[in-house]
């Protein structure tokens, strides 16, 4: 059959097909020696080929031993995790949402220079805001308590500047005027209308937001030194730490598993959320 | 993450840190570095039994059963136990703490290479104002220098590294080779065992700069001194040419291993014979023993090799102790804790987990000399580890910001081993990177 052209059923290109089965391995192995890795004992670890299965199954005892070793401090970093996400994530997005809405579709004094500010504030990396934001927190008393950690994370401006570019385009300035001229209040506009139109923008601001706390380390690094407070990121990290100098501990198969508990909210929260996170990354690219 | 970039974040924090600490001592009463004080314990037995609650911060593995133990002592204590981080981690934390003012605890864990860094920017008590002078023949001569900064008592030993050569038995007498006593027989010894089977290295060096500086100690090279704001770096003395010399040979004949120290692929060689010696701290058996079964009654211990082959010499690599803080509100109750740590009965639980102690009285001691050593196939290790204590090069010191040094070590020295090219010229960027980070820093830092 001769190959016609569609524009809705695009010629297969190999070598399109090539990379993309590289870059499928390149992102898969990782996982697949992380998944494999959490089912060998400390023992097995250090003597078994990383992309093979040990001699022993060890994985329900690994994931056992993660949560009831040095008193089940992983439960509680786990429990850290889950609440700086709920508050710092969940806060991010309900200020970016409403504060990028306002952006959008407000004029007001001052809009270009917040807009300038904004460009500022995702142009500076996280890192380098780390120190200066250390001593001011430490010049408040929050440093070593949840709140050092929860604050920061509250601003989000690349989720403000995505809600806002999203709203200019999802939110019809003629909706919101029927709206008015219909006597609906500037609030219930916003949580009757726009909050619906904007559904898509504010999961995908969600999911980042959600990540990006998730994977935080650096902030709660240097903001933290009890072990009480810290987030799994850094918990991991300091398990990790104690394989090595005088006195060392690897535990590398806790370590192991405790990366593999440490993705399976990311990965499930993923999942459930790309139906969502699709339509966002697609609005505004067709003009309507 | 990488592990390289996370430590080059935390060094860049150190030094921020570090800067603005510094700045702030040069301006304030020049901190208390120089000098030192002397005193009494009266005030340590009378805060004692007054009781009270502090801090204590730390990633050793005797900690936990430590403090539960003087707490059992002392029930009018509360001792706050805190694993802040390992290493750099640690240290990043008390020193943002020192600089922020605020949050440190009362009293620290501090090795002996991190010593002179917070003890010149004023963080610490001098220990001498609590009579702490008189444990002086308590201790091995090289760690007391060691905790001994411009004149001040900055902490107590608590353990010490004094170096010897771990080898794999069964490597060794597999392809029949003895057990080099000087640097140019182990150069000889690493070829022939590369040579019989290509697999296996003498040892692996990827650039660790806390081996260098003790390589170099051990060679009798003083490249760092330290005097007030005036620091001296030459780091290709006769000592540090000496030791390139030797280890030259083996970065460029490609005769060590490239595995990272401490990695897991680290450990798995320790185990299967792939890394069939370690020139490394006394500290090592618990760390074979514990970490690494597959090496059970195949690893033995020899003295270090020497540059002569007939005075035995050695250096500490690793170890430290614990300090007060000065900003605990209960340095005297601190100093009490300190000294019940490193000399009294904190030193038991210390040796229970497998420590190297640092006290004279314990390394002398027959139970711990003659004990045999079933890991290491019934072999006295002790006998050889306790002797090289003793046979510390005098005299050597560590810069007021060796973090730092340590931190940037990687980008310079660290070339030299990735090219498999001599480490001399990777030894000089090192030197000049650290003459401007010190001058940038406040001191005046001079070369040769």
């Amino acid at each position: 059959m001769a190959t016609t052209r569609s524009p809705l059923r695009p010629r297969k290109s190999r070598v399109l097909t090539a990379v993309m089965a590289v870059y499928l391995l390149y992102t898969l192995v990782p996982l697949a020696w992380l998944l494999i890795s959490a089912t060998k004992t400390q023992q097995d670890l250090l003597s078994t080929s990383g992309l093979a299965l040990g001699g022993t199954f060890a994985l329900f005892d690994n994931i056992a031993e993660t949560f009831t070793h040095d008193g089940g401090i992983f439960l509680r970093w786990l429990g850290n995790t889950l609440l700086y996400v709920v508050l710092g994530a969940g806060g991010a997005t309900v200020l970016a949402t409403a504060a990028g809405y306002g952006l959008a579709k407000y004029r007001f004094r001052g809009r270009r220079a917040v807009f300038a500010v904004l460009l500022g504030a995702i142009a500076i990396p996280g890192t380098a805001l780390a120190v200066p934001t250390f001593l001011m927190f430490s010049n408040l008393g929050l440093t070593n308590t949840p709140w050092a950690i929860i604050i920061p994370s509250l601003v989000s401006p690349f989720g403000l500047y995505l809600v806002w570019t999203y709203a200019v385009e999802a939110v019809p300035d003629d909706l919101l005027e029927a709206a008015r001229i219909d006597g609906a209040g500037e609030l219930r506009i916003f949580f009757t209308v726009t909050l619906r139109l904007l559904l898509p923008g504010v999961v995908t601001v969600a999911l980042f937001a959600v990540v990006s706390t998730w994977n935080n380390y650096f902030l709660p690094l240097i903001m933290l030194s009890e072990p009480d407070w810290y987030p799994l990121t850094v918990g991991l990290n300091q398990w990790s730490a104690q394989a090595s100098g005088v006195g060392a501990q690897p535990i590398y198969h806790l370590v192991i598993t405790g990366a593999v508990i440490t993705i399976v909210p990311l990965v499930v929260a993923f999942l459930l959320l790309q139906r969502f996170w699709q339509s966002g990354l697609t609005a505004g690219s067709v003009k309507q | 993450m990488s592990p390289t970039r996370r430590s080059r974040q935390v060094a860049i924090v150190l030094a921020t840190a570090l800067a603005t600490a510094l700045s702030a001592c040069s301006s304030g009463d020049g901190g208390t570095a120089a000098g030192g004080t002397t005193g009494t314990q009266d005030a340590v037995d009378a805060a004692l039994r007054e009781g009270g609650e502090i801090t204590y911060w730390s990633w050793t593995p005797s900690a936990k059963a430590q403090v539960e133990a003087f707490q059992q002592e002392f029930p009018n204590v509360k001792v706050n136990y805190v694993n802040a981080g390992t290493g750099n981690d640690h240290y990043t934390k008390l020193q943002n703490a020192v600089k922020a003012g605020s949050g440190a605890p009362d009293v620290a864990q501090i090795e002996y290479q991190a010593l002179p860094q917070f003890a010149m920017t004023g963080a610490l008590v001098d220990l001498g104002q609590y009579g702490f002078n008189a444990f002086e023949d308590d201790y091995t001569p090289s760690t007391w220098n060691s905790v001994k900064v411009g004149g001040g008592l900055f902490g107590l030993p608590q353990d010490s590294g004094p170096m010897a050569l771990f080898y794999n038995k069964e490597v060794f007498d597999r392809h029949g080779l003895t057990v080099p006593k000087t640097w140019d027989e182990y150069v000889e010894t690493a070829r022939k065992l590369h040579t019989a089977d290509p697999t296996k290295y003498i040892t692996s060096d990827t650039g660790d700069a806390g081996f260098a500086t003790s390589m170099i100690w051990q060679a009798g090279g003083k490249p760092f001194t330290t005097d007030g704001k005036n620091v001296k770096i030459d780091l290709q003395d006769e000592g540090a040419r000496k030791w390139t010399a030797t280890w030259d040979e083996l970065v460029e004949e490609k005769l060590v291993s490239t595995i990272p120290g401490w990695s897991d692929a680290w450990y798995k060689a320790l185990g299967d014979g792939t890394i069939a010696t370690l020139a490394t701290g006394a500290w090592m058996p618990g760390v074979l023993e514990s970490s690494v079964p597959g090496g059970a009654g195949k690893w033995a211990v020899a003295p270090l090799p020497t540059y002569d082959g007939k005075t035995p010499v050695t250096a500490e690599n690793g170890g430290g102790g614990q300090s007060v803080l000065k900003q605990s509100a209960k340095p005297a109750l601190a100093a009490a804790f300190v000294r019940w740590l490193n000399n009294g009965n904190g030193v038991k639980p210390f040796l229970d987990s497998g420590g190297f102690p640092a006290t004279k009285a314990d390394l002398e001691s027959s139970a711990f000399k003659d004990e045999a050593a079933p890991y290491f196939g019934g072999q006295q290790i002790n006998q050889v580890l306790t002797a090289a204590a003793g046979q510390v090069v005098p005299g050597w010191s560590y810069l007021p910001y060796q973090l730092y040094a340590n931190s940037v070590f990687g980008d310079t020295v660290g070339k030299s081993y990735a090219d498999s090219t001599s480490l001399d010229p990777g030894l000089t960027a090192w030197q000049q990177a650290l003459v401007d980070y010190g001058n940038q820093q406040g001191f005046t830092v001079t070369t040769g």
